[in-house]
């Protein structure tokens, strides 16, 4: 208040004393520099808080639906809460099937594998307990070693054995499959683009165009392509034998087919991203490796790759990030069928809530979340980190 | 001639006065509702939507309020009308959608009763509308709560040609149908030179299989009239699903994907109806849209080839003391026909509009009269005959009278044919009522649905999706309290002690 005041007394010629003016001074001085030095936490500010209101809350507000039973009624609706009962439903109740898959008796080849990995995980932790220890290194390295797994237990009792994948599962096969390839072609295209051969300019605009397509477009699109009956290509099926053949019949071919979908729209993001982080590879390496007679493969594995890594290891992260979240794909091309067969974690959490069982959905995206942060960390971490240091 | 004069002034100034008043009455009732906007929500068009939104310009012109009809995609339109009307955003006026979901929202206080609008309304014709949607689809708990546009439920075609070709009549059971079925598959039934389909019934999941599963086990589960229910017992709310019944009914119909084309598992009732239309298929079920959609230009294919009987029945009925299928017999199938028990199924109900009691009064007044001008005969009776509006009949006028069919093209003996099929299920007193209890989406939609996509993909047995399914019905109703959802079936099913 004094201070405005005095600001005010400014204001009018002839009222202020240069007593007056020499006390301010400092203290002016003084709130500008505490300003100063302050001044980018102000300038940020309002962007956190938007970031804290549109991100956080609705984190905050989708963690209480999980543990609540929400029906909608006139003038709002109730809620009622039930614990962990929609996790727990996902993990030994009903949805069990759905979430983690249908089990079978353990069959010797998921035997040998749960006891290869069990020893592999423990030699692992074993190594870095006796090695260079840190509380929080070794609490990380727990939560992903039981988290890897359990997968593989998972894995082993549906998949290897005979049993189903719930949508867990196919969640993984789509990030991790869908991922590789994606990654092996772009990569591929990104080294064939960046060599200096005719027409590069005209293919990386053709290779860029399906990451500009709607993905419920390239949903359509591919369920015509692929129906063997009425679609576009349908002469070509009838002439290949397959005329009879129907892809959406069956788990693998409904998955596969959607993959393919998948990856066509994000090869070019891999590509356009590696296509400049191999364009930025000083040429002078790669002569000099020519120059002492390295061969090809040597020069990719010794030069372009570790040049590359970085880049190569953030692109997967954010497309690793983004097929975790795959939905529209499956959901127009084959509305998750056949049966459960190619439905993700978001598939099921969008279906929960079609049906109004925001309970579920909520629970089933905190899942999803968990999943997501644990595999990713633990990706960039212990794989991406571990290649920087040593390299 | 000077009386010729006077006379003709005097029937000018009757003209004149008469012009002039039916322009002051026009333009009254014009004015009448002119700051006045009806939003509709409804599924995606042209199919239901775009009628609506055709005659909503008439009704503009009429009366002055103008009409937006809104879409969302079928599987969201329930969850995003609730959303609306129970968040206090109102945004919606009137929801077009199926009468069942109303249930729910009546529970909740969502919609107006619309008894004492009914009663003012002097065009509706109410005693026209075909009883069982006069009675159940437009009521709930004994009050009218929506107007019916589109009158549901699903019937069995067939190719009158390639069956006559074959010496074959039409299936009355599911026995014949496979039999007919599999005779007239691989046959090159519209001259395309490919071999086409024996059976096409829509088998995709998240889609409309659910409804044919229900049309299928209708007539194995409900013996006893419509108050029987083909769903739970109304007294315990315990399901009537795991039982030979229901699992025949999922064995047929899985059965029939064998004489069907290779990618049914994957195909709703557009791809269907297209190889209907296409001439592809020697049998289909459906709703009552392939009469209209066969005297279309898509549908030249089967122009005049086409036959529609009421849907298979069986001689095996459910004993509900045992859980077995038994032989009917005048006592387990008191409304057999020939030792056949039909029920038809009432899929869907039909596409009724809905208004939202939180709406300003005048809004739901012009909502309401926009509701009965669709509904009334003569609107509906040209709509009903047009296949593209996805409108199918549901007066007494439309099925009595073949006139207008055969204006909008049918030919005589067809329109006898469809009609009569459509008045033999709507007479039945053994019709099979679709789920009209809160969370009716959840039950059939979600976990019918599911289970029965798994036992169609080899993942299940039907024995484990019908236990599945009484597993997935228990946990709904147990969600949503077995007392007043009991009390809510029985008033579904008419049952008022």
């Amino acid at each position: 208040m004094t201070n405005l005041g005095t600001h005010q007394d400014d204001n009018r010629p002839g009222t202020i004393t240069p007593v007056g003016v020499a006390r301010m001074a400092p203290r002016r001085t003084r709130i500008s520099e505490w300003f100063d030095q302050r001044a980018g936490t102000y300038f940020i500010m309002p962007a956190v808080v938007m970031i804290l209101i549109f991100s956080i809350f609705p984190l905050v507000a989708s963690l209480i639906m999980s543990v609540s039973r929400i029906r909608l009624r006139g003038g709002g609706y109730n809620v009622r809460y039930v614990g962990t009962q929609n996790f727990e439903k996902q993990f030994f109740g009903s949805e069990q099937f759905h979430f983690l898959g249908t089990f079978a008796d353990l069959s010797p080849i998921a035997w040998i594998l749960i006891l290869a990995s069990a020893a592999g995980i423990l030699w692992w932790l074993f190594r870095y307990v006796t090695t260079r220890f840190s509380v929080i290194g070794f609490a990380g390295r727990l939560v992903t070693a039981s988290m890897v797994f359990g997968l593989i237990v998972l894995f082993s009792a549906t998949l290897v054995s005979g049993g189903r994948m719930g949508t867990l599962g196919v969640t993984l096969f789509y990030v991790f499959v869908g991922c590789g390839v994606q990654f092996l072609i772009g990569l591929a295209l990104a080294l064939l683009c960046s060599q200096q051969i005719r027409g590069r300019t005209f293919f990386r605009i053709v290779f860029f165009i399906p990451l500009m397509v709607t993905p419920i477009g390239i949903g359509y699109a591919f369920r015509m392509i692929a129906d063997t009956t009425k679609g576009p290509f349908s002469p070509f099926w009838q002439w290949a034998g397959l005329g009879d053949f129907a892809w959406a019949a069956d788990a693998w071919t409904a998955r596969i087919f959607i993959t393919v979908g998948d990856s066509w729209q994000w090869i070019p993001f891999i590509f356009v991203i590696l296509l400049a982080a191999c364009e930025n590879i000083p040429r002078d390496f790669v002569e000099a490796a020519e120059v002492d007679g390295a061969s090809q493969r040597q020069i990719f594995f010794e030069i372009t790759w570790p040049q590359i890594m970085p880049v190569a290891a953030s692109v997967m992260l954010i497309r690793m990030i983004e097929a975790f979240k795959i939905v529209d794909l499956p959901n127009i091309m084959t509305s998750g069928g056949p049966g459960i067969a190619t439905e993700s974690m978001s598939l099921h959490s969008l279906f929960a809530w079609r049906s109004l069982d925001l309970g579920q959905s909520a629970a089933i995206s905190y899942l999803l979340l968990f999943v997501t942060v644990v595999l990713c960390v633990s990706f960039f971490n212990l794989v991406v980190l571990q290649y920087v240091r040593k390299t | 001639m000077r009386h010729h004069y006077t006379g003709l002034g005097r029937s000018r100034l009757a003209v004149a006065t008469a012009v002039a008043g039916v322009l002051a009455v026009s333009s009254a009732a014009q004015a009448q509702y002119n700051d006045v906007t009806i939003n509709i929500l409804t599924r995606p068009g042209p199919v239901i939507a775009q009628r609506m939104v055709e005659r909503g310009e008439e009704f503009t012109k009429m009366t002055g309020a103008k009409v937006k009809v809104a879409e969302v995609p079928f599987a969201e339109l329930f969850q995003k009308l609730l959303t609306d009307w129970s968040t206090g955003t109102n945004s919606i006026d009137v929801g077009v959608f199926a009468s069942g979901w109303g249930v729910e929202m009546v529970d909740g206080g969502l919609l107006e009763n619309l008894d004492p609008y009914i009663a003012k309304d002097t065009k509706i014709h109410l005693q026209d509308i075909a009883p069982y949607f006069r009675e159940y689809n437009q009521k709930i708990a004994g009050k009218t709560h929506l107007i019916t546009i589109d009158g549901d439920f699903q019937m069995l075609y067939y190719r009158k040609d390639i069956l006559e070709q074959k010496g074959l009549k039409a299936p009355r059971n599911w026995a014949e149908y496979m039999n007919v079925a599999k005779a007239t598959h691989g046959m090159d039934m519209n001259g395309d030179g490919d071999a086409d389909y024996g059976s096409c019934i829509f088998k995709k999941r998240n889609a409309q299989s659910y409804f044919a599963i229900m049309s299928i086990a209708a007539a194995f589960v409900q013996t006893k009239g419509t108050g029987h229910g083909i769903f739970f017992d109304p007294e315990t709310m315990e399901p009537k699903v795991n039982n030979e019944a229901w699992v025949e009914a999922f064995k047929i119909y899985k059965s029939t994907g064998e004489y069907g084309p290779a990618d049914e598992l994957n195909q709703d009732i557009g791809d269907t109806r297209a190889l209907v239309t296409g001439g592809r298929c020697a049998l289909a079920i459906d709703w009552g849209d392939i009469g209209p959609l066969s005297i279309d230009k898509d549908g030249a294919a089967i122009k005049d080839k086409m036959g529609a009987v009421i849907m298979p029945g069986t001689s095996r009925v459910l004993d509900e003391a045992s859980g077995k299928l038994v032989a009917c017999n005048a006592t387990t199938c008191p409304y057999a026909v020939d030792g056949i028990n039909y029920a038809p199924f009432a899929a869907f109900g039909g596409w009724s509009g809905a208004i939202n009691a939180k709406s300003p009064a005048k809004t739901k007044q012009a909502a309401y009269e926009f509701l009965s001008y669709m509904n009334q005969a003569a609107q509906s009776n040209v709509d009903v005959t047009m296949g593209w509006t996805g409108y199918n009949p549901y007066r007494n006028s439309q099925l009595d009278n073949t006139a207008n069919w055969v204006k909008a093209g049918f030919s005589q003996a067809f329109a006898e044919n469809y009609l009569g099929a459509i008045k033999d299920s709507l007479n039945s007193p053994n019709m099979a009522s679709d789920i009209r209890i809160p969370g009716a989406q959840q039950y059939t939609g979600v976990v019918l649905d599911r289970e029965l996509a798994r036992f169609l993909a080899d993942e299940i047995t039907a024995e484990e999706a019908v236990e599945n399914i009484e597993e997935g019905w228990e946990e709904i109703t147990e969600d949503f309290g077995r007392e007043r959802q009991a009390t809510l079936y029985k008033l579904s099913l008419g049952i008022t002690n």
